[in-house]
C-alpha cells in the first residue's frame, strides 16, 4: 500500500482504544523491568556499605550510558502518564452522569479503582526521590540515604510512595498482562499469582531500606 | 409471602428535560414475582391515579434477548448474580427494604424516558462486522466444516451475549469491551469468521471508540454484572484479534 503516509495504520493504532491501553501496558513492562534493575542495586546495600558504594561507583564509571538510560526513561514515564492522563479523563467523559447509589458489583478493588491516584503519588515521588539525589551534595551513596532517610518524616513519605507504588503494581502487572491478550485457561492463574508476587516482591524490598535506615542504627555505616 | 417496598425510581419524561427521582411505596409485593412484574403493578397503580407510568424496556421477560436492563442500588439487573431483570425475582429482598431504580448511564447510550435508553450504538457496531459473508444457496451439509467441541464451546460463551449494555452500565469507564470482545470473540473463534476475521477487528472497535465509549482498566466489574457470564478472557482476545490485526494483517 503506498499512499504517502508512511505507516499511517500505526497512528491509526496509537489512537484506538486498545492501541493505547497497549501503550501504557507497554511502558507499564518497561518501568517494572527497570524496578527489577533498581531493586537489584538497592539488594547490594543489604551486603553492607562497602559492597554498596562499589556497586554506586561501577555504575558510574558505565560514562555515557547513563544519561542514555536516564533520558530513555523518563521518555517512558511521560509516554505511560501522557497515555495514562488521556485515557483517564476519557473515560470520566464517557459516563458523563453519577449514578446515585454507586455500587461495586464484584470485580473492581482499591487498587484497581486507585490506579490513576496511585500512579500520581508515584510521579510526585519520582520527583522527590530524584531531588533528593541530584540536590544533595557529593558524597557515597551510603552517606546519601542516611542522611535522607534518617529524617522520620521523609522515611515515612518514602514508605507510603513504596506502598502507592505497590498497590499501583498489584493492579497494573496482572491489567498489563490482560491489555496484552495473554489470557489461557491453563495460565491464567499462575500470570496473576505471578504478577502479584512481583509487585509485593518489589515493594518490600524498596521499603526494607528505609525500614532498615530508621530501626537498624548501625546500616550503611 | 408478601413484602413492602419503597421505590425511589429516576424519572425523566424526555431525553433533554431534567430527571428527578420519585418516591414510590410498593404496596405489598409476591416474592414470587419478577421485578418487571412489580413494576408493571406500580404502573397500573399509577395509571389509575392518573401518574404517567414508569416506562422500561422488555421484550421475552426470560432473559434471552437482552432488552431489559436497569440499575438497581447500584447493580446492573439487580444483586442476583448471572440473572437478567426480567429474571430477577422479589425474593432476593426484604422487607422494608429500599430499592433506587436508575436507568443505564453511558454517553453513548442516550436516556429516552425514566428507565428507557437508546442502545442502538451497540447494533452499530455489529453492523461493522458482527456478521460473516456466506454464499446463498442451498444449505451445505451438516458437519462440513469441522469445529473441534472445546472450539465450538468458546465461541458459544461469547455468542451466549444479548446485549443488553449492563457491562458498559457497570463499568466505571463506561467502556463497551466485553461486548465487542464476546461479539467478536464469537466469529474469530469459527473457521466461518476466518474470511473478514481481521477486516472485523479493526472496524468493530473503531466503531466502538467513535461512538464515545470508554476505555477498559480490567477492573472487572463488567464480567461481575453480566447476566449471561462472559468471562473477560474475551477483551483479552479481542485486544490479540486487534493487535493481531493492526499490525499484521493487510487491512487498513
Ligand atoms: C515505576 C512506576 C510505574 C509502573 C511500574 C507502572 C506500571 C503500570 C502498569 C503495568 C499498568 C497497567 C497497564 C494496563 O492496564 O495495561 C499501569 C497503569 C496505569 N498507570 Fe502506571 N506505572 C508506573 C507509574 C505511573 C505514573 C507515574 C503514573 C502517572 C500518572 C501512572 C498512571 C497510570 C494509570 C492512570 C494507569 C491506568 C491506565 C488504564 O488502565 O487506563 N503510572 N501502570
Ligand atoms: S457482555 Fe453480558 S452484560 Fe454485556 S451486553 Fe453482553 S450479555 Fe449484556
Ligand atoms: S426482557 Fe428479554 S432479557 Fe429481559
Amino acid at each position: 500500500m503506498r499512499n504517502g503516509v508512511i505507516m499511517h495504520w500505526l497512528a491509526a493504532t496509537l489512537k484506538s482504544s486498545i492501541g493505547r491501553k497497549s501503550v501504557m501496558a507497554g511502558s507499564g513492562l518497561l518501568l517494572a523491568i527497570f524496578l527489577f534493575a533498581h531493586l537489584a542495586g538497592n539488594a547490594m546495600a543489604f551486603f553492607g556499605r562497602a559492597t554498596f558504594d562499589a556497586y554506586a561507583a561501577r555504575l558510574h564509571a558505565t560514562g555515557p550510558l547513563i544519561p542514555v538510560f536516564e533520558t530513555a526513561l523518563a521518555l517512558v514515564v511521560l509516554i505511560h502518564i501522557y497515555f495514562g492522563l488521556g485515557l483517564f479523563f476519557e473515560n470520566l467523559a464517557a459516563r458523563p452522569s453519577r449514578y446515585e447509589v454507586v455500587a461495586n458489583s464484584g470485580g473492581q478493588t482499591f487498587a484497581s479503582m486507585t490506579m490513576p491516584y496511585t500512579g500520581l503519588l508515584i510521579l510526585v515521588f519520582i520527583f522527590h526521590h530524584l531531588a533528593g539525589f541530584y540536590l544533595a551534595d557529593s558524597s557515597t551513596v551510603s552517606d546519601l540515604v542516611r542522611q535522607n532517610l534518617s529524617r522520620p518524616v521523609t522515611a515515612a513519605y518514602y514508605i507510603f510512595s513504596l506502598l502507592a507504588l505497590t498497590l499501583h503494581t498489584s493492579h497494573g502487572f496482572w491489567s498489563m498482562t490482560q491489555t496484552l491478550g495473554l489470557s489461557h485457561p491453563k495460565y491464567d492463574l499462575l500470570i496473576e499469582r505471578l504478577a502479584l508476587a512481583a509487585s509485593i516482591v518489589i515493594g518490600t524490598v524498596f521499603i526494607l531500606i528505609p525500614v532498615l535506615v530508621l530501626f537498624r542504627p548501625g546500616f550503611l555505616s | 409471602m408478601k413484602i413492602n417496598l419503597t421505590l425511589k425510581i429516576r424519572r425523566q419524561s424526555s431525553p433533554d428535560e431534567k430527571g428527578q427521582f420519585r418516591t414510590y411505596p410498593s404496596g405489598p409485593i409476591s416474592t414470587d414475582i419478577s421485578f418487571l412484574e412489580m413494576l408493571d403493578i406500580l404502573n397500573e397503580r399509577l395509571t389509575r391515579e392518573g401518574e404517567e407510568p414508569v416506562a422500561f424496556d422488555h421484550d421475552c421477560r426470560e432473559g434471552i434477548c437482552g432488552t431489559c436492563g436497569a440499575v438497581v442500588n447500584g447493580i446492573p439487573h439487580g444483586p442476583a448474580k448471572k440473572t437478567t431483570l426480567c429474571q430477577l425475582h422479589m425474593r432476593h429482598f426484604r422487607e422494608g427494604d429500599t430499592l433506587v431504580i436508575e436507568p443505564f448511564r453511558a454517553r453513548a447510550f442516550k436516556l429516552e424516558k425514566d428507565l428507557v435508553v437508546d442502545r442502538s450504538a451497540f447494533d452499530r457496531i455489529i453492523r461493522e462486522g458482527g456478521y460473516v459473508s456466506v454464499n446463498t444457496g442451498s444449505a451445505p451439509e451438516a458437519n462440513t466444516i469441522p469445529v473441534p467441541q472445546n472450539i465450538a464451546e468458546q465461541a458459544m460463551n461469547g455468542a451466549e451475549c444479548i446485549g443488553c449494555g449492563a457491562c458498559v452500565a457497570a463499568c466505571p469507564n463506561a467502556s463497551a469491551m466485553l461486548f465487542v470482545g464476546a461479539k467478536i470473540s464469537q466469529l474469530a473463534l469459527l473457521p466461518q469468521g476466518g474470511p473478514e476475521r481481521s477486516r472485523r477487528a479493526l472496524a468493530m472497535v473503531r466503531k466502538m471508540d467513535e461512538l464515545g465509549f470508554g476505555n477498559c482498566g480490567n477492573e472487572r466489574e463488567c464480567e461481575a454484572a453480566c447476566p449471561k457470564g462472559i468471562s473477560i478472557r474475551n477483551i483479552a482476545r479481542m485486544n490479540r484479534e486487534f493487535l493481531r490485526a493492526a499490525i499484521c494483517s493487510d487491512e487498513e
